[in-house]
Order: structure tokens, then C-alpha cells, then sequence
């Protein structure tokens, strides 16, 4: 997608493409050669030893680990991960639209209870909620702490989100709510808060996707999600070396899943034809954790 | 709140290893990244490659994994760093990919016909791209930068979980030691973090506004 890259340059005639084509070419080979380089330098570090065995064929070890083993805690690493965004998620969107909908109350000192509550999570480390949740909330298991954090974090940015498209909506929609005779609950519920939502669609999405990412950081609360699940392997087989592949299976993993994630939004951007109408960004909202 | 007030030492200490790995490594990707924007809108199709394959790539890892491997697994393969170092590096390499992609998006929402008039006035890409383009996309670019540098604020915090000592750090070791105290504890390092966050975020808001305007 360089979108933007014929804006930049002519398009070429035939002797400059040949010229572009041949410093393509350099660069192309300057690059290989770099990453060749780059390649032995880890090489003769030893990076491409038989520790990548611990995927395919796990050496004897005092541990009793097989291969299978291996794969187990991947997926129960993923599985965890997965668990606490999906606990997480619809918990959020439910928070959200509560935070909302109480924004847009008639009552002064509520709005600004809300718009406090949003402000101070949004402006807050995730992990920082995480580890009150951990101290705080009555027995909490590492899978609530996380599901705490990752909740309040993303009610906050979702209902964000959403008052940005409310406040995009055209004029027009709720005066013609109002000639109707709809009362402002009405108004808000039929009128303003589905067409925000489809609106705000990708942006919501694209938020899941941060929410999904965040769940990683579960691994700073003792929570067996990915990252974890596969260091404890390491950690079990007492061979620090194991971390290499066994690391570059969970990013592999999360890669996978984000970008899964972000082609959804896309399609459904492409799909919705609301989309024209969303502004090209949210005011304040972090495009990332 | 007393807590605190005993261990302002250590509270100044953590506060300002926050500040610092903010900055340090907020001006590092502020740079990597505009290369790495430039570098994938450049007419050369290798170079725009391995610009978008780093993008995709840090966009999509979590930062806990980026720290895991530059604290635990860069030592086995011969590349050992301190743990401050560590953690800016990671910082700065998560961020990079976020600021490559503001600016792109920032290039991207420049007029067409103010490349395509520098064009006409016979400028090569490169002049093109620092003298006309550039500084109109760092202006658009701005409100989204600074959201990307208050995320980055709040992920200095995943370094206190790989032996920096910062914010973050300071109240795992505070609440460990004042059990008594953790709430308020939790409350006045939450009150750091939206010392910084906060009035960046005012600003982002302000300047968007602002910028709407010119437009």
C-alpha cells in the first residue's frame, strides 16, 4: 500500500526505469548481503543451533518434557490469552456503552464523574491496573486482575471512541429525531448510538486488536498467557537457549492472530458504507496501548 | 500519602527514570521512524519492503514479547544489554513502527497537488519529500505523534517488569513493603502517569482543532 508513493516521483520513462531498476537491484543485493551478514554474525553466536530441536524433537531432560508437551503449552498459552480477551472484550463494549450513554446525561456533576472516570483510565498503564486488581479486588485469580485491566482500559478508550462518533453524527439526524417527537433517551438510543457504532466500526475494531495485544501484558502479573506459558517451557527445561524458538512461535502466534484481526477491519471499513462519513481520526484517541 | 513523603528519594528516582526512558526513547523513534516512513514511500521497491515488513512486523508483536527478547533472548545469541538499555531499545523500536505510520498517514494527507507542483518544478524525490512534503505532513501528524508518545509514557511501565526501576517498579516494591498503604499507594503512582498523560493528551486535542482549521 504505498498509496502515497507516484505522488512523490514522476512516473518514470523507459531510461529512468531502467536506472530505477538497477538501483533497485543494488539496493536489493546491498540489502541481502546486509542481512547475510547479519545472518552469519548469529550464526557463529550460535543462533541456529540444535536448540530449534525443542519444536520438533525435545533433547532427554530431566523434566520428562516431550514434544508434545511443547505444543501443549502454546496452546494453552494462546487458549489462556484468547479466554481473557474474549472475558475482557464484551465487558468493555457493555462498560462503554454505560459511560456513554451517561455522558450525554441532562446532570452536570454525572458528566463530569464520567468524563473524569474516562480521563483517569485512559491516562493509566494497563499493567498499573492489572496489579490493582491483583492487590485490591477480594480473591482475585490472575485471569480477573487481567480481565480488570483490560476492561477498565478499553471502557474507557471504547466509550471514547463512540462519544467521538455521536458528536460526528450530521445535525440533522436528531432534530429530525426531535420533530418527530422523540424524547433525548429515544433520540439516543435509536437514533445517535447505532449510527455511531457502525460509524465508529473500524476504529472499535482496531481497538479489539489493541485489547488482544494487551492481554500480554498478563505476563507481568503472573498470568499464564502466551508469553509465560512458553518461558515456563524454557524455565523447565532449565536451558535458557529454548527462549529463542520457543519465543519466535508465540510472536508468530500473536502476528498471526493481530493481523487476522486487522484485515477483519478492514473488510468491514470496505463494507460499511458508513465509513465515508467517520472522520479520518478520533480526537485523543491513542492509536495504540 | 505518607508513604510518599518517606520515600520521596526513591519516588524522584523512579519518576525521573520514567521521564527520562520516555524521552530518550521518544526522540529515537521519533527519528527511526520518519526514516522508516520516508523510506516507504521512496521509488524503490526494496526499500519500501523491508520498511513495511518492520512496520507490519513491531505493529503486531506485543511490546511484552519486544522486551522478553532484547532482556532474555538477545544474551544466548551474543548480544547482551543492561536492562536500562534493553528497555529503551525495545521502547524505541515498538514506538518507531507507530511514528512510521502517523507520518506515512501524515505524507498521505498531504495535498496531491503540493507534490505534483514540486514535481512540475522539476524537485527530485528526495527534495520533494523534505522541502515540500514533509514539513506540511509533520503538521497534520502532530495530534496523532503525541498520542503515540502518551502510549509510550504509559509503556515505559512494561519496563519496570524487566529490572528497570521506574514507576511502575517503585509501587510493586512500595506495596510489597507498606501492605497497610496499597491503595493509596496505587493511587499516587496512578497520579504520575496522569501528571504526564493528561495535559499531552489536552494538547493533542487542541492542536487537532487547530489544525482542522488551517485546512
Amino acid at each position: 500500500m504505498s498509496s502515497s508513493g507516484p505522488v512523490l516521483y514522476d512516473v518514470a520513462g523507459p531510461e529512468e526505469r531502467a536506472r530505477e531498476r538497477r538501483i533497485s537491484i543494488v539496493l536489493a543485493l546491498l540489502l541481502v548481503l546486509l542481512g547475510g551478514g547479519l545472518i552469519a554474525l548469529l550464526a557463529r553466536n550460535g543462533a541456529f543451533n540444535d536448540r530449534w530441536l525443542v519444536l520438533v524433537d525435545v533433547p532427554t531432560n530431566f523434566a520428562g518434557y516431550e514434544t508434545r508437551h511443547v505444543w501443549q503449552a502454546v496452546f494453552r498459552g494462546l487458549l489462556n490469552t484468547l479466554t481473557a480477551a474474549a472475558i475482557a472484550l464484551p465487558l468493555a463494549a457493555l462498560l462503554a456503552l454505560v459511560l456513554v450513554s451517561l455522558r450525554s446525561s441532562s446532570l452536570a456533576p454525572v458528566r463530569w464523574l464520567v468524563i473524569a472516570i474516562t480521563e483517569f483510565f485512559r491516562g493509566l498503564p494497563v499493567v498499573l491496573v492489572m496489579f490493582f486488581g491483583i492487590l485490591v479486588l477480594p480473591g482475585a485469580t490472575q485471569l480477573i486482575a487481567v480481565v480488570f485491566g483490560l476492561t477498565l482500559y478499553n471502557a474507557a478508550v471504547f466509550a471514547e471512541i463512540l462519544r467521538a462518533g455521536i458528536a460526528a453524527l450530521p445535525k440533522g439526524q436528531t432534530e429530525a429525531a426531535e420533530s418527530l417527537g422523540m424524547g433525548s433517551f429515544l433520540t439516543y438510543r435509536d437514533i445517535q448510538l447505532p449510527q455511531a457504532v457502525r460509524m465508529m466500526m473500524p476504529s472499535l475494531i482496531a481497538q479489539g486488536v489493541v485489547l488482544v495485544k494487551d492481554s500480554s501484558l498478563g505476563y507481568i502479573v503472573g498470568y499464564a498467557e502466551l508469553l509465560r506459558s512458553v518461558s515456563r517451557v524454557a524455565d523447565a527445561l532449565t536451558n535458557a537457549q529454548y527462549l529463542l524458538p520457543l519465543l519466535t512461535v508465540g510472536a508468530a502466534v500473536y502476528i498471526a492472530l493481530n493481523i487476522g484481526l486487522s484485515r477483519l477491519a478492514v473488510w468491514v471499513q470496505r463494507r460499511s458504507s458508513f465509513a465515508r462519513r467517520a472522520p479520518a481520526r478520533v480526537v485523543g484517541t491513542p492509536p495504540m496501548p | 500519602m505518607g508513604t510518599f513523603v518517606i520515600e520521596r528519594e526513591m519516588l524522584w528516582n523512579a519518576f525521573s527514570t520514567t521521564l527520562s526512558l520516555a524521552v530518550v526513547s521518544g526522540l529515537a523513534a521519533l527519528v527511526l521512524g520518519t526514516v522508516v516512513a520516508g523510506l516507504r514511500v521512496s521509488p524503490y521497491r526494496p526499500l519500501r519492503l523491508v520498511a513495511t515488513a518492520y512496520t507490519e512486523f513491531l505493529r503486531n508483536t506485543p511490546l511484552t514479547i519486544v522486551f522478553f527478547f532484547f532482556v532474555f533472548v538477545t544474551p544466548s545469541i551474543g548480544f547482551a544489554f543492561d536492562y536500562r538499555t534493553a528497555a529503551t531499545v525495545a521502547l524505541t523500536c515498538y514506538t518507531s513502527a507507530f511514528v512510521a505510520e502517523a507520518v506515512r498517514s501524515g505524507i498521505n494527507s498531504v495535498a496531491v497537488g503540493q507534490a505534483e507542483a514540486a514535481r512540475s518544478l522539476g524537485m527530485s524525490f528526495r527534495q520533494n519529500l523534505l522541502i515540500v512534503v514533509l514539513p506540511q505532513a509533520f503538521r497534520t501528524a502532530i495530534p496523532p505523534l503525541i498520542s503515540v508518545l502518551i502510549a509510550l509514557v504509559k509503556n515505559t511501565s512494561v519496563a519496570g517488569a524487566f529490572g528497570v526501576f521506574e514507576l511502575f517498579a517503585m509501587s510493586r516494591r512500595l506495596t510489597n513493603v507498606y501492605s497497610a498503604d496499597v491503595i493509596a499507594i496505587l493511587l499516587g503512582v496512578a497520579l504520575f502517569y496522569l501528571v504526564i498523560c493528561i495535559p499531552l493528551g489536552q494538547l493533542a486535542g487542541r492542536l487537532e482543532r487547530k489544525v482542522a482549521f488551517a485546512r
